[in-house]
């Protein structure tokens, strides 16, 4: 069991590199920026000489004195008509919808004052029920970003809406050539109205849909649409290369689904099993019970040998792997509770899951027929072919809406020069990005937050957004500009609405709508889920022929955090957000198997040139990441912005060129030279940041182990005591806590954490963690209170190490924990604090007074857990972090802090504080109604924000609420506490991880 | 040594001087305290005390703000309500006015076009409880400033009593000061006479001993005192005491604004509002009871009144221009809690039952508000290890009493004693 593995970080810690023993040896970075001001080579005497020192000393003191005879005049500024509904110091809640890069949400808007400061799940969903993307938690900085653009532009110059909406309409009426619309994907059956609206008016319109993480494949090989797969039903799930835990069509969605058949309990203890061939480490398959390392070449092969057993007919290649047999056995065994999905952009190989989910009996089961996805639906073809047009000059007018193909699109070259030959290009761009800046006009549209619209995410699921706040610039949606251009003067909301009466009727239904910010189970006119025929034999071997390649193989991939680069590109959280797998930050890079590092002689952050086959080039530092398939490489879009603002503009490199583009579509992997430049660029991960140094922090079994006796899969530490060996807490040096009425605790199930990340943005969001930027992450200074441990293990004795596995980081098993303050009964930090700055409430908090802090860390010494996090600078004030800690530093961005949490200042430790707002203002409005405090009532921003409900919050003292509940259950089963033999006794319990091993 | 022993003579003769004055003084002030407060808690008026005070309450929190009773504010006066018009007719008014208006009734139609139109909201009350609202009127007395001044008429004669007993006190205790500081003044005189006269016998008489007449020619050199070590030393003392006691009082109370009272840009009065109209706090500080700030208003609340009252003056013409500028009126922050802790006033008021005047001082007698307390931790830690805890009817705190209860039984269950202390109660 435990005995026999070893958990590790990062392969520093492994192979225990010299960097990496000393770093962990020393809490804190030695690294002070003191120098830095008067420059890297002065002497220590230039530095601070004496009487500098003294002159200060004088000054400061003055100083101090003057400021404190008068206290500033400070204003208190009420409304000058105060909105009925506002309350002052009063949250109000919206029901809205995010959906941006493909990603959809349906979300609930806090607004305090009338500014939206969190974005929170809608339970209400029958789609996403309540889970929110670590992608759509940040969104909402997105609203006060300061590169957004304040007033519609003129050839770079800002305008009104009076003389463009003139202008355009005067020069959409010459237009010479066809006029084109081209967007990514609208789900929004309303937009597509005023769209075809405007399409009516204008000569030869054509709308044209891409995404710039295409899908087309997928789309047109089920006939324009994308299957409504049902992870929930599926008992053996194989997955090619898609992502769908992390960034494939709707991960919140799949995550929800997927997590009903991986938490298990005594009583039920099933669970699917799952397969994944992939070349690049994924979320999903860093989940996956068996996962095997495939170049992405081989992915047609995978599929085409499951084609081969389960429908049969053709001849296919030889590509044998144990795995894979194993993985093919239990589908056809599996027969109407079995899926397939694969990520790949290739429509044969597409049609040929297709034709495999049919064969298996998923259609109906684990596809449900009647809900198909409306996710993507981009079509590259019809994309390259407008580009083609756009150089051949026969597009006349181009409009772009939530488009950015002078970035995103591998043919961005092509889309450069093709639009020199497009009389009127507009923009609906809320700032001047890299396509905006070549077009002629920028009518920037509302941000989601600010506007009225709707969706249809799958067939019969309709969703509305509303605007949270009225907008802050001079900008105008996107459909009203459309529709104004059409001659149609109405406003949105109208169009809307009068849109929506066949779906609410008239009366109460639309409030109703609004208010639910869903209606479901309602027949719309969406596309149904067609049929459509099975490939010939002979089109599935061009299929396979297409994918032989040789030498090294570029795998392209789409990271949690930033997505496709879009408008996310310049949130600072989703940069800071480390990476699930790298746990990198603030870059991209390229992923190196340790076997070609080995050979290749690259060390971590070596710059490589990868040259692709259409002949673009991107360098980048290298990142050796264990599991990476054996020639392979990856690199992650969305990096590599020009023009998307401050914080994301240069940071790492754009990899979409590299892309392979074909007539059929757009394939995301290519065959590259690879190439050591010279030089290295530090890459900021957070991996090693705190380490375990091999203690036991980590729990993980199997499944047989599970069902044959559920008390078996967890080791507990026994303390020898002169009676026999005890619990750690049975010999204890402190006096225990007595907890009247509440006693606040946490449980997080290991088996349920899909490690996405989207607690880490949800406590950012909540608690106003300060962002900290690239080079004081490499400092190891970031702040983040929540973090997610991911650990690689291997079986292999923790003495012996590993000397007897050839390479044990070849392809890893991984686990995530959520790691934040465990709240101790007995807490190390707080018997150290010399100024009582942490100490312990009668709810079982460790609470941290921010005011009381006079830095001397060491409670972040003592802590076991190392969650305690210190403040190096002001960062809400320091000119250093301006430019990456926007949320804090620039007036627009503090629209966003939670005004109910202290901004820390300087030189004071922070941490964790279980929310201790939430769970004030969650008694206070109990005391108010004069009841109980009813579980579930108060949560966490972390156990809100999961969306696989991996984290439970609540009350131990209350006999009914689900942590005790799952507390009184698994106690001696999954149920531990890390570190258990220093007797810390945490309010927080981990269930041990099982996995279903083939 | 005879002077020795004159001195020795007055000191404790002096001693007992300053400590009788300062025990009269003492007491005085005592008496005048008692008094005064007797004055205060005087009982209200008898008759029928009960239906009125019913309708005291209703009447201020329901037509105070329109109404007053000798005076034409936005609504007419209504002393003598009851001798106008029926009390069926001014249930049925009360109730829904402006159907009476519609129905076309003679005296309401009247009553409607002479207040321009202006239609008086429906209040759903029972008859009771419009009835004690009548009885209130017909009870309340008459007064010049204000209606609501003579309601609390007989409190404040009480009090108006009590200060005339009290000044009486101080007549009898000023003559006897009087008297005092006139005998002290004749034995000073007196003993300085005697003094003299027995130094001047003594200098006659020659018998004297060298150091006799040392002593009895001895000058009073206060140069050489002043130089003493003693001297020198205690005046050190006292100043670096001294000196110290001001550097400490000034430090910690860098950032307390006790009794700060800024010049607010509108010449609003508390006395006023609060004090004579005895508008509800909550009228205009909307969300005191529902959430973390009581805010200030804005100005369309001020609007609901004086679009109609006093549309003249110009400390209200400034609403106004506010109004038509559309530009907020910035009012000077008078509490200005540090943004490092955590107050919020619907935890104090809705659930603690707190009275707005425990912080915020006597704030219906205010002209300009100044801050009353002096918003320090200690102020706020003091106050939550004294106050119990409102628990009565909250199912909140029931199994806590009841734990407390069990525990140590007597000892009050206050704020502290439910964690009211801890610092993340206030500091996150």
């Amino acid at each position: 069991m435990q005995e026999s593995k070893k958990y590790w970080k990062g392969l520093e810690e492994l192979n225990n590199t010299p960097e990496f023993a000393q770093a962990a040896h020393n809490e804190f970075a030695e690294f002070l920026p003191v120098k830095e001001t008067f420059g890297s080579d002065a002497t220590e005497a230039e530095v601070a000489p004496r009487r500098d020192f003294l002159k200060l000393l004088g000054f400061g003191l003055a100083a101090a004195t003057l400021a404190s005879c008068e206290a500033p005049v400070r204003k208190a500024i009420p409304y000058l008509n105060k909105p009925e509904d506002v309350e002052p110091g009063i949250a109000n809640w919206y029901a809205s919808t995010y959906f941006q890069g493909g990603d959809y949400n349906s979300i609930l808007v806090k607004t305090r004052e009338g500014r939206p400061i969190k974005l929170e799940g809608n339970p209400l969903s029958g789609v996403t029920k309540g889970g929110l993307s670590a992608k759509a938690q940040a969104a909402v900085l997105s609203l006060y970003d300061n590169n957004r653009l304040s007033a519609p532009m003129k050839a770079g110059k800002a305008s009104n809406w009076k003389d463009i909406d003139a202008e355009i309409m005067n020069r959409l009426a010459s237009a010479k050539g066809k006029v084109v619309l081209v967007s990514s994907t609208i789900i929004s059956p309303t937009t597509k109205k005023a769209i075809a609206e405007f399409g009516a008016k204008a000569n030869g319109f054509e709308h044209v849909v891409y995404d710039a993480n295409s899908a087309s494949g997928l789309v047109k090989a089920n006939g324009g649409v994308i299957p409504g797969y049902d992870f929930s039903k599926a008992k053996v799930i194989v997955s090619v290369a898609a992502d769908f835990l992390g960034t494939w069509i709707s991960p919140v969605e799949y995550a929800k689904q997927y997590i009903q058949t991986r938490k298990i309990t005594k009583d039920k203890s099933d669970m699917s099993r799952h397969f994944q061939f992939e070349s690049n480490l994924s979320l999903t398959g860093s989940n996956a019970d068996v996962r095997v390392a495939i170049k992405p070449s081989e992915e047609a092969l995978v599929v085409a040998a499951i084609y081969n057993k389960v429908v049969g007919g053709i001849s296919a290649p030889a590509f044998s792997n144990k795995a894979l047999d194993k993985a093919i056995s239990e589908l056809t065994a599996a027969r109407g509770a079995a899926l397939l999905v694969a990520g790949t952009n290739d429509q044969g190989v597409q049609t040929m899951v297709r034709a495999i989910n049919q064969a298996l009996g998923a259609e109906g089961t684990t596809i449900n027929t009647n809900a198909p996805s409306y996710l993507r639906q981009g079509d590259d073809t019809q994309m390259i072919r407008l580009i083609n047009d756009m150089k051949n000059g026969l597009v006349g007018a181009a409009f772009f809406y939530d488009a950015n193909p002078a970035y995103d699109h591998p043919m961005a070259e092509e889309v450069l020069n093709g639009l020199k030959n497009v009389d009127l290009k507009v923009s609906f761009a809320d700032r001047i990005n890299e396509t905006a800046k070549l077009c002629d006009f920028i009518c920037p549209d509302h941000n989601f937050l600010e506007s009225w619209n709707d969706f249809e995410p799958k067939k019969g699921f309709l969703s509305l957004s509303q605007p949270a706040i009225s907008p802050i610039f001079k900008t105008r949606q996107a459909q009203e500009s459309l529709l104004k251009w059409s001659g149609n003067n109405t406003d949105y909301y109208t169009y809307l609405k009068n849109n929506w009466a066949g779906f609410t009727g008239s009366g109460s239904g639309w409030d109703k709508a609004v208010h639910d910010g869903v209606l479901e189970n309602v027949s719309t006119t969406g596309q149904a889920m067609p049929n459509v025929t099975a490939l010939s034999t002979g089109e599935i071997g061009a299929t396979l022929n297409k994918g032989a390649q040789s030498g090294i193989e570029l795998a392209i991939y789409e990271k949690v955090g930033l997505g496709t680069g879009s408008i996310e590109a310049n949130n600072p959280w989703l940069q800071e957000l480390p990476d699930p797998i790298t746990k990198a930050t603030w870059d991209n890079y390229v992923t190196v198997p340790i076997s070609m590092a080995k050979e290749k002689e690259i060390e971590q952050g070596d710059l490589i040139k990868l040259t692709a086959r259409n002949g673009q080039s991107v360098t980048l530092p290298a990142l050796i990441q264990p599991g990476q398939a054996k020639n392979t490489v990856g690199v992650a879009i969305g990096y590599g912005r020009k023009l998307a603002g401050k914080v994301a503009d240069n940071v790492g490199g754009n990899v979409y060129p590299l892309a392979t583009v074909t007539k059929d579509g757009i394939i995301f992997n290519s065959t590259v030279s690879f190439e050591k430049v010279g030089g290295s660029r530090e890459i900021a991960q957070t991996q090693t940041h705190q380490t375990v140094m091999g203690r036991i922090v980590v729990q993980e079994s199997t499944l047989d182990k599970y069902k044959k006796d559920p008390k078996s899969v967890t080791e507990y530490v026994k303390i020898a005591t002169p009676d026999g060996p005890k619990k750690p807490a049975a010999v204890s040096l402190w006096q225990d806590y007595e907890y009247k009425d509440h006693h606040w605790g946490m449980v997080i199930d290991l088996n349920s954490c899909i490690g996405c990340g989207s607690c880490v943005i949800g406590c950012n969001v909540e608690n106003n963690v300060a962002i900290v930027g690239k080079q004081e992450v490499i400092n190891r200074r970031e702040m983040h209170w929540m973090r997610i441990d991911r650990y690689y293990s291997t079986d292999a004795t923790r003495e012996d190490g590993f000397t007897e596995m050839e390479n044990p980081a070849e392809n890893p098993s991984v686990i995530f924990q959520p790691m934040l303050c465990q709240h101790c009964n007995h807490a190390p930090c707080e018997t150290v604090c010399p100024v009582l700055a942490t100490t312990h409430s009668t709810e079982g908090l460790n609470q941290m007074t921010y005011n009381r802090c006079v830095g001397t860390r060491y409670c972040a010494n003592n802590c076991p857990y190392k969650v305690r996090r210190f403040n190096w600078f002001s960062y809400p004030d320091n000119e250093k972090f301006t430019d990456v800690n926007t949320p804090q530093t620039t007036d627009l961005g503090r629209m966003v802090l939670n005004p109910d949490v202290t901004v820390r200042a300087r030189g004071v430790m922070e941490k964790c504080s279980f929310c201790v707002q939430r769970i004030q203002s969650g008694k206070l409005e109990a005391k108010k109604e004069k009841r109980k405090v009813k579980d579930g009532e108060i949560v966490t921003a972390c156990a809100q924000s999961c969306p696989t409900n991996a984290i439970v919050f609540g009350d131990l003292k209350d006999p009914n609420s689900q942590v005790r509940q799952i507390m009184a259950r698994e106690q001696g089963e999954r149920a531990f506490t890390v570190l258990e033999e220093i007797n810390t006794q945490p309010n927080i319990s981990y269930l041990t991880k099982i996995r279903n091993l083939a | 040594m005879i002077s020795c022993t004159l001195r020795m003579k007055y000191k404790p003769f002096f001693s007992f001087l300053i400590a009788l004055f300062f025990a009269f003084t003492a007491l005085a002030q005592g008496e005048q305290a008692e008094v005064a407060k007797e004055g205060v808690t005087a009982p209200a008026a008898g008759g029928d005390a009960a239906l009125a005070a019913a309708g005291d309450a209703l009447y201020k929190n329901n037509c105070a703000s329109c109404h007053a009773l000798d005076e034409v504010v936005v609504g007419p006066a209504l002393r003598g309500v009851d001798k106008k018009h029926s009390e069926t007719w001014l249930i049925n008014w009360i109730r829904n006015s402006s159907k009476m208006v519609q129905s076309g009734d003679k005296e309401a139609v009247k009553i409607f076009n002479e207040f321009q139109k202006q239609q008086m909201p429906s209040f759903a009350m029972s008859d009771e409880e419009i009835k004690s609202i009548l009885a209130y009127i017909k009870t309340a007395p008459a007064g010049g400033a204000g209606a609501e001044d003579k309601a609390a008429a007989p409190g404040a004669e009480g009090a108006g009593a009590g200060a005339g007993a009290a000044s009486d006190a101080g007549k009898y205790l000023d003559l006897l000061l009087v008297i005092l500081v006139v005998v002290l003044i004749v034995m000073v005189i007196t003993l300085v006479i005697i003094a003299t006269v027995l130094s001047n016998y003594l200098k006659k008489n020659r018998q004297l001993t060298a150091e006799d007449e040392e002593v009895l020619n001895q000058r009073f050199d206060i140069g050489k005192i002043l130089k003493s070590k003693a001297v020198r030393g205690l005046a050190l003392t006292i100043f670096v005491v001294a000196l110290l006691n001001i550097t400490l009082d000034k430090v910690l109370g860098v950032g307390i604004q006790q009794h700060y009272q800024p010049k607010q840009p509108i010449a609003f009065s508390h006395k006023l509002h609060a004090g004579d109209h005895k508008i509800d706090c909550n009228y205009c500080h909307t969300s005191v009871y529902k959430g973390k700030n009581a805010n200030i208003p804005s100005a369309n609340i001020c609007m609901n009144c004086h679009s109609q009252i006093k549309k003249e003056s110009a400390e209200i013409k400034k609403i106004y221009t506010a109004i038509e500028k559309n530009r907020p009126i910035e009012w000077v922050r008078i509490h200005n809690l540090p943004d490092l802790s955590y107050f919020n006033h619907s935890q104090h008021t809705k659930v603690g039952g707190v009275e707005c005047q425990t912080c915020h001082g006597p704030i219906e007698t205010m002209e300009v508000v100044y801050q009353y307390s002096p918003l320090t931790m200690g102020w706020c830690i003091n106050c939550h290890r004294e106050t119990p805890l409102n628990t009565q009817g909250n199912a909140y705190y029931d199994n806590l009493v009841k734990l407390h209860d069990s525990e140590n039984s007597g000892k009050p269950f206050t704020v502290s004693s439910n964690g009211g202390t801890e610092c993340s109660k206030c500091h996150y």
